[in-house]
C-alpha cells in the first residue's frame, strides 16, 4: 500500500504546484471555484481520500490523507477539497454513495440552526446551516445529525436551498443555506459519529491546513529576507532579523506537532485532548506567525500584489473556524480541571 | 516543505510497562516529598535517591553493557525522564553524568576512562559537573581563559571555571580549557577531573534565592595526568558542541514548571472559572505538543539522526513555557507568592517565580539558541 500512499501524496503536490498560480488566487477571492483544478484533483481520485478501505475507499494510509489537507494548506488552495474528503468519508462510512463533485458539510441538531426530523415517509432538513464552507459550489452536504439520542447522516442536495452569500476574512466562501427538504429513507443512514465528531473532524482539518500555511509562511519570509537588502546587506544578517525568524519557525514547529497529532487522531480515534490541543496550539501560532511574517516582508507584504496576504488571511480565518482559541482551552481546561492534581501528568501522557 | 521535521516517535510497548513501574516506585519513593521540594525539578540533589535509581537500571539505559548500560532505547530512557521530571523526583546527583558526561565519555573517552567511571555513574555512585562557563566566557564559549599547559607526564591548569553546577557534590568536572595558546575555538581542550585533585578550590555562589547549587571552582596550578584529556587535544570545540546537543534536547525543558502547574489545577479546581479553564486549557495544549516534538527529537537520537536544529526549538518553545507558567498562575490565582507561608501553593509559586528567569539562560540562552536555530534556516 505503500506505492499508493507515495503516489496520491506525490500526485496532489504536482497538481497543486502546476495549477496555483497568483493569478488563479487573487480570482478566488471573487469566490468561484477554480473549475480546471477541480477537476482534475476530482479525476486523480483526491475527493475520495479519506474513505477507509472498508468503506470502499482505496485504503489510502489514514496519516497520509490527513496530510493531504495540510499541503492543501501550504498552496492556499481555494478548493473545498477538505470538506469534500470529509464529507465523502463520512457518506461511505454510513453506506451512502458520496455523490461527484464538490461537497460540504453541515451539523444538524447539537444546538445549530438546522434541524433534521424523521416523517412517516422518510425525514425532513429544515432551518439554516450557517457559514457552511463552498456552500454555494457544493453539488451536495454531508449533514451529520443528532436526532433524539441517534446519530445519522443525510446526503442532502443543495438544488433547492437558499444561498446566502458570505465569505470569512481570506474571502472564501462561508455561506448560509435555508432547506426546506424532504429526504427519502434512503438519503439517511445511522452514522458512528454525531454533531461533536463533525466538530472535532473540523477542527482536525483546520489544524492541519493551517500548519501547512505555516510552512509556507515561514518559507516565504525566510525567502524574502534571504533577498531583500537594506543598509547594504540582506535582512537576513541582521541579528533582530534572525531572532525574529527564530520565533517564526518555532511557532511553526508547534503547528506542525500539532498536525501531526490532529492527523493521528483524524486517522484514529478522534481523540478529544490531541485535537482540542491541535487546534489551540496552531491557532496560537497563527496569530504570532502572521505577525512576525509581515512586519518582516514590510510595506511590500501589505500589498495585494504580494502573496503573503493569501496565507496570513487563512491564518486568521481558519483558526476561528471549528472553533477558536479559546472556546477549545475552556473545553480542555475543564477536563484538564476535572482531574485531581496527581492524575494531571497521566492526563497528559494519554493525550 | 519544512525547514525542522519532527518525525513520529512511537514509543514502544515496552516504554508504557516501564512508565507504570516508575510510577510505582516514585509513589514509594517520594511519598514524603513535599510540593516545595518537588517544585526544584531536576534541581533537587539526593545521593540516595540516584542511587535507588542506579539500582534500578534507570541510569546509563542506552548505554552499552560492557559499561554498566543497559542497552535500551532512547525512547524508554525518555519514559523514565519525563515520569521523573513530572513527579518532581530528586535527580540532580545523576543527571548531568546521565545526560552528557557519561555519553561524553562513551563517544570520546579513553577506554581506560570508561572503564574506570562508566559503570560508577551507572550506579547511581558518581557525579560530574561541567566546567564550561567562566567569569569572562559564557554564550562566547571559545572566550575561555583556562589554561592546561602541557607538563611532563600531563598538564598544569591555572584559571577559574564560574556558575558550576553542584561542583561542591560532585565527584569530576568536565573542564573545557585552553591547551594551546590563542583566542579562538581552535586549541580547546576536554578533561575529566577528579575533584579531589590538590590545587582545586570549590566556592559557593548563592543565587537569587540564596540557595546554594552553583560555585565558582578556582585551579591553581593543579597537575592532571596525561590520561585525564578527553579525545583528541583540540577537539575540545567540536565535543562541546555535541555535548551541548545532548544537554538541550530533553523533557526537562519544558517541565521545569510542571509542579506549579499541577499546584495551579490544585488550586482553581475547586471553583473554575472560564478563564481559569481557558488558561489551563491552553498551558495543556502547550504542554501535549511540546512533549509530541521532544520525544520526535529523542526518537530522532536513537535513529542516530543528529537533531540539533529540531532540539534548539524545543528548548526555546520550552522556555517560554516554564516561564509562563509563573506568570499565570499569580494573574489567575490573585495572591502573594511566599516562601514563608503556610500555604503550598504560594511557596511553589514564590519558588518557581524566583527560578524561572535560569530556564532560558542555563544550557545556552534564549538569544543563543534563536542563532542556532536562525542557522539551521539558512540566514548565517
Ligand atoms: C542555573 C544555572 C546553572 C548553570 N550551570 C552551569 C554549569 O553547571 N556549568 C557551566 O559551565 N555553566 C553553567 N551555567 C552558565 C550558563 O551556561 C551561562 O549562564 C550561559 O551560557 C550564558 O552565559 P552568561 O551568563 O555569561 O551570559 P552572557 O553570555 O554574558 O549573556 C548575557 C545576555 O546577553 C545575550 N548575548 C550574549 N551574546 C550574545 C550574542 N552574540 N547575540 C545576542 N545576544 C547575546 C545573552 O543571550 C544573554 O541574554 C549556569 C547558569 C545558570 C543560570
Amino acid at each position: 500500500m505503500d506505492d499508493v500512499n507515495g503516489i496520491v501524496a506525490e500526485t496532489a503536490t504536482r497538481l497543486l504546484r502546476d495549477h496555483i498560480e497568483h493569478r488563479l488566487l487573487v480570482d478566488a477571492e471573487a469566490g468561484a471555484l477554480p473549475g480546471s483544478l477541480w477537476n482534475a484533483v476530482e479525476e486523480a481520485g483526491l475527493t475520495h481520500a479519506m474513505i477507509p478501505e472498508l468503506a470502499g475507499g482505496v485504503g489510502l494510509d489514514g496519516v497520509v490523507a490527513a496530510n493531504l489537507v495540510r499541503l492543501l494548506g501550504y498552496h492556499a488552495a481555494p478548493l473545498p477539497l477538505a470538506e469534500t474528503m470529509l464529507a465523502a468519508r463520512l457518506l461511505a462510512e454510513a453506506g451512502l454513495v458520496p455523490p461527484c463533485g464538490p461537497l460540504t458539510v453541515a451539523a444538524a441538531g447539537g444546538g445549530s440552526g438546522l434541524a433534521l426530523r424523521r416523517t412517516s415517509d422518510g425525514w425532513h432538513l429544515s432551518g439554516k446551516a450557517e457559514r457552511v464552507p463552498w456552500g454555494r459550489v457544493a453539488g451536495a452536504l454531508a449533514v451529520v445529525g443528532d436526532v433524539g439520542g441517534e446519530r445519522v447522516v443525510a446526503l442532502a442536495a443543495t438544488a433547492d436551498c437558499t444561498v446566502a452569500r458570505g465569505t470569512n476574512l481570506a474571502l472564501e466562501p462561508r455561506d448560509t443555506l435555508t432547506f426546506d427538504l424532504r429526504l427519502s429513507p434512503a438519503q439517511v443512514a445511522p452514522a458512528s459519529v454525531g454533531t461533536r465528531e463533525l466538530k472535532l473532524m473540523g477542527a482536525a482539518l483546520r489544524s492541519l491546513a493551517l500548519a501547512g500555511a505555516l510552512d509556507r509562511v515561514l518559507e516565504l519570509t525566510a525567502g524574502y529576507v534571504g533577498e531583500r537588502v537594506q543598509f547594504g546587506r540582506t535582512l537576513s544578517k541582521f541579528q533582530a532579523v534572525q531572532q525574529s525568524m527564530a520565533v517564526l519557525a518555532g511557532q511553526v514547529a508547534a503547528a506542525g506537532g500539532a498536525a501531526d497529532l490532529a492527523a493521528e487522531a483524524l486517522a484514529g480515534s478522534l481523540s478529544f485532548p490531541r485535537i482540542a490541543a491541535a487546534k489551540i496550539r496552531s491557532g496560537e501560532a497563527a496569530g504570532i506567525a502572521a505577525g512576525i511574517a509581515h512586519q518582516l516582508h514590510g510595506a511590500m507584504g501589505f500589498s495585494h500584489e504580494h502573496v503573503l496576504h493569501f496565507y496570513t488571511k487563512r491564518l486568521w480565518a481558519w483558526r476561528e473556524e471549528f472553533g477558536g482559541e479559546a472556546e477549545w482551552s475552556r473545553a480542555l481546561g475543564a477536563q484538564a480541571l476535572r482531574q485531581d492534581a496527581d492524575s494531571l501528568w497521566p492526563f497528559v501522557t494519554a493525550a | 516543505m519544512s525547514y525542522f521535521s519532527y518525525p513520529a516517535a512511537v514509543l514502544p510497548a515496552s516504554a508504557e510497562t516501564l512508565r507504570a513501574e516508575v510510577r510505582e516506585f516514585l509513589a514509594v519513593e517520594l511519598k514524603d516529598r513535599g510540593p516545595l521540594e518537588r517544585a526544584q525539578s531536576w534541581m533537587g540533589f539526593d545521593a540516595d535517591f540516584s542511587r535507588k535509581m542506579g539500582a534500578r537500571g534507570w541510569i546509563a539505559m542506552t548505554w552499552p553493557r560492557a559499561y554498566g548500560g543497559h542497552e535500551s532505547t532512547a525512547l524508554d530512557r525518555y519514559v523514565v525522564l519525563e515520569e521523573m521530571l513530572a513527579a518532581g523526583a530528586p535527580v540532580a546527583a545523576h543527571w548531568i553524568a546521565d545526560r552528557q558526561s557519561g555519553p561524553l565519555l562513551l563517544r570520546y573517552g579513553s577506554e581506560t576512562q570508561r572503564q574506570k567511571i562508566l559503570p560508577r555513574i551507572s550506579a547511581g555512585e558518581c557525579f560530574f559537573c561541567i566546567g564550561m562557563s567562566e567569569p569572562n566566557s559564557g554564550s562566547d564559549l571559545a572566550a575561555a581563559r583556562t589554561r592546561a599547559e602541557p607538563a611532563e607526564g600531563g598538564y598544569r591548569v591555572t584559571g577559574t571555571k564560574l556558575w558550576t553546577t553542584y561542583a561542591h557534590h560532585a565527584h569530576y568536572m568536565i573542564l573545557l580549557a585552553r591547551t594551546e595558546p590563542g583566542e579562538r575555538r581552535e586549541g580547546l581542550s576536554q578533561f575529566v577531573v577528579d575533584l579531589a585533585t590538590p590545587g582545586i578550590t570549590i566556592r559557593p555562589v548563592l543565587d537569587i534565592s540564596g540557595a546554594h547549587h552553583f560555585n565558582e571552582v578556582h585551579f591553581e596550578d593543579v597537575f592532571l595526568p596525561a590520561d585525564s584529556i578527553v579525545g583528541q587535544p583540540g577537539d575540545g570545540w567540536k565535543q562541546v558542541m555535541g555535548e551541548l546537543a545532548f544537554e538541550r534536547s530533553g523533557p526537562e525543558r519544558f517541565l521545569s514548571s510542571f509542579e506549579l502547574l499541577k499546584a495551579l489545577v490544585r488550586v482553581l479546581s475547586e471553583d473554575p472559572s472560564d478563564m481559569a479553564r481557558e488558561q489551563v486549557g491552553r498551558l495543556m495544549a502547550h504542554l501535549v505538543v511540546l512533549r509530541r516534538l521532544s520525544t520526535s527529537v529523542a526518537g530522532m537520537l536513537q535513529a542516530g539522526q543528529d537533531p540539533q536544529f529540531e532540539a534548539a526549538v524545543v528548548k526555546d518553545l520550552g522556555a517560554l513555557f516554564e516561564q509562563e507558567i509563573p506568570e499565570i498562575a499569580r494573574r489567575l490565582v490573585g495572591c502573594e507568592p511566599s516562601l514563608e507561608s503556610q500555604d503550598r501553593f504560594l511557596n511553589v509559586l514564590a519558588y518557581t517565580t524566583l527560578a524561572a528567569p535560569s530556564f532560558s539562560l542555563r544550557g545556552g540562552t534564549r538569544e543563543i539558541l534563536r542563532g542556532i536555530i536562525a542557522r539551521g534556516l539558512g540566514l548565517r
